[in-house]
């Protein structure tokens, strides 16, 4: 028998619930984050408009760069402004 | 008694001695004389039987003795007092015994003196494992069991803790083993590993370095490495993360790599050199299993390149015509560091012909003008890697390496209007608004000249570099410390 040692973390990740699906975007506030690739914002764009058109309130962000994680305060800002999110990835 | 406890030294004289050393035979008369006249007593390591004659004879089968007493050479001979060691000598020497016994004349018929042999408790294939059982385990990582009927090879690549190719199985004995190439503590945090950015302790960078085919004296350079590309600068969550196929390029200088075996010549990019093939790799070994960087998860490169399995070579220093490159990042030379680049597969580049240092610049800048995109500049850094045949072209000029940097960034620089997007009918290039400008391939200090490469052959080669700057990845030095 062979015993190794653990070359991993050892870390079980932790298991993040995913926020309960709304039935209906019906007077939620929509954030839309653009990641900063390139023509990302003409396809944010074109969402705005279509969700503007059926009544909702709209929130736009920018991540200061497509290769970095969030910034924390740009993450909060998001949860405490919206309801939902919708994040383009982009080329 | 535990197994961590020292076994008590009798009072007296104590021999160590093994059958299988021509000194321990040459001296049993020498024994047999102290016998009668002296407290004696002899730990024998191979032979129970060994030496004959001996009264006070005690058989160290599991080298327990040898182990905790730091026995490194066969005969040793100690002199205890209340349970304590006085001194010790190592060898047959008959003045030293002489002395330390307090009896002369001894071994009248022996020669003065003969080196002694390896104690048993230090031969190599054994002593990691007496280091395990006598010393004790510092290490915390957790245990894996395979079943009896598991090979082992499969079951690493079953729990995906590979590369793709075989790694060596770290078990406690070799990790303990390697944990020797380094002064510092096992639990000693290096660095915060992404994506997961799991801190990463000296003990698991050990296990990957095992696993990757490591040799304990490597470690240094690997823990140099992981440092490198796991700091803000070098942003190695970016470069995991990018769909473009780039991964650390690690460069070492200073004396440790020719201590520790590394190429920098023939070949100096491909395979065949244990040290260069597996630093790393094991640096990115930790990144996929302590960081959880994996292809098609965080990893999302397009195409990848085969320098992801690791990528490490030494530059050329004892001929190069240019100090170490680690002196670009203000270290001296002579320093031990590791550069880690974010770069490429390594692209070759020929030039025959020109026997100047103006007309290889042109060379260079021809091919350096490519790098992603003939249309995009300032955005990427590259190195270029210069072999002997070329290097000798400057030094016999006196061109250094600041002055072929500026040179070659003078060749790139062209103007605005053929690089914005949409000139020359191409769409992909730089935003408009510089069409009057002129402008050069690289940024400040964005080129990395390196001195490598075989003994035969007009050749350099280019990597490619990733996004810099802010938003990408910038190079990043470390000194490489014991």
């Amino acid at each position: 028998m062979t015993k190794v040692l653990d070359p991993t973390n050892e870390a079980t990740p932790a298991d993040i619930p995913r926020a309960a699906r709304p039935e209906t975007l019906d007077g939620l506030t929509v954030g839309l984050l653009d990641i900063s690739k390139p023509r990302g914002d003409r396809f944010l764009d074109r969402i705005e408009e279509r969700l503007v058109e059926r009544g909702l309130r709209v929130e736009r962000f920018r991540k200061p760069t497509f290769t970095k994680p969030a910034p924390v305060d740009l993450r909060h800002e998001i949860a405490t402004k919206c309801d939902v999110v919708i994040e383009a990835l982009a080329d | 008694m535990s197994l961590n406890e020292s076994p008590p030294l009798p009072e007296g004289l104590v021999a160590v001695v093994k059958k299988d050393c021509p000194t321990c035979e040459l001296i049993i008369p020498v024994l047999i004389g102290l016998g009668k006249e002296t407290q004696l007593t002899v730990f024998t390591q191979d032979d129970p039987d060994f030496p004959a004659g001996i009264d006070d004879r005690q058989f160290d089968e599991e080298l327990a003795f040898s182990w905790h007493h730091n026995i490194e050479t066969v005969p040793t001979l100690l002199a205890v007092e209340e349970g304590k060691e006085v001194s010790r000598t190592v060898g047959w020497s008959r003045s030293n015994w002489e002395s330390l016994t307090k009896t002369p004349g001894l071994g009248r018929d022996l020669p003065d003196q003969r080196p002694g042999c390896g104690s048993l408790s230090v031969d190599p294939s054994i002593s990691p494992d007496l280091e395990l059982r006598f010393g004790g385990s510092s290490i915390t990582a957790r245990r894996v069991e395979f079943a009896a009927l598991e090979d082992t090879h499969e079951a690493l690549f079953d729990r995906g803790w590979t590369d793709g190719l075989p790694v060596v199985p770290p078990t406690e004995a070799r990790v303990a083993a390697m944990l020797k190439g380094t002064t510092r503590s096992p639990e000693e945090v290096v660095a915060s590993i992404p994506p997961d950015l799991a801190p990463c302790t000296v003990e698991k960078v050990a296990i990957n370095a095992v696993m990757a085919g490591c040799r304990p004296e490597y470690l240094p350079v690997v823990l140099a490495g992981v440092a490198a590309v796991c700091t803000q600068t070098f942003n190695m969550h970016g470069l995991l993360a990018t769909t473009m196929p780039h991964a650390p390029v690690l460069i070492v200088n200073g004396p440790i790599a020719e201590q520790i075996g590394m190429n920098s010549g023939n070949n100096v990019l491909g395979q065949g050199n244990r040290a260069n093939s597996t630093i790393g790799r094991a640096v990115q070994l930790v990144i996929r299993n302590v960081g959880g960087g994996r292809p098609g998860e965080v990893d999302r490169a397009a195409f990848g390149s085969p320098g992801k399995v690791g990528f490490c070579f030494a530059e050329r220093e004892n001929d190069s015509p240019w100090p170490p490159i680690s002196t670009m990042y203000g270290f001296p030379a002579g320093t031990n560091t590791v550069l880690a680049f974010p770069g490429e597969a390594p692209r070759n580049l020929v030039d025959q012909l020109s026997r100047d240092p103006d007309s290889l610049a042109r060379t260079y800048a021809a091919n350096l003008i490519s790098i992603q995109h003939p249309k995009l500049i300032l955005g990427f850094d590259a190195i270029l890697a210069v072999a002997p045949d070329h290097s000798r072209v400057f030094r016999e000029s006196g061109w250094s390496r600041e002055q072929l940097a500026e040179r070659i960034n003078e060749l790139t620089v062209r103007p605005g209007h053929e690089l914005v997007r949409g000139a020359g009918n191409i769409p992909e290039g730089i935003p408009e608004g510089v069409e009057d400008s002129y402008l050069p391939k690289f940024r400040e200090n964005g080129l990395h000249i390196v001195h490598c490469g075989g003994a035969a052959g007009l050749f350099s080669a280019i990597i490619g570099g990733w996004v810099n700057g802010e938003m990408g990845s910038d190079p990043v030095c470390v000194e490489i410390t014991p």
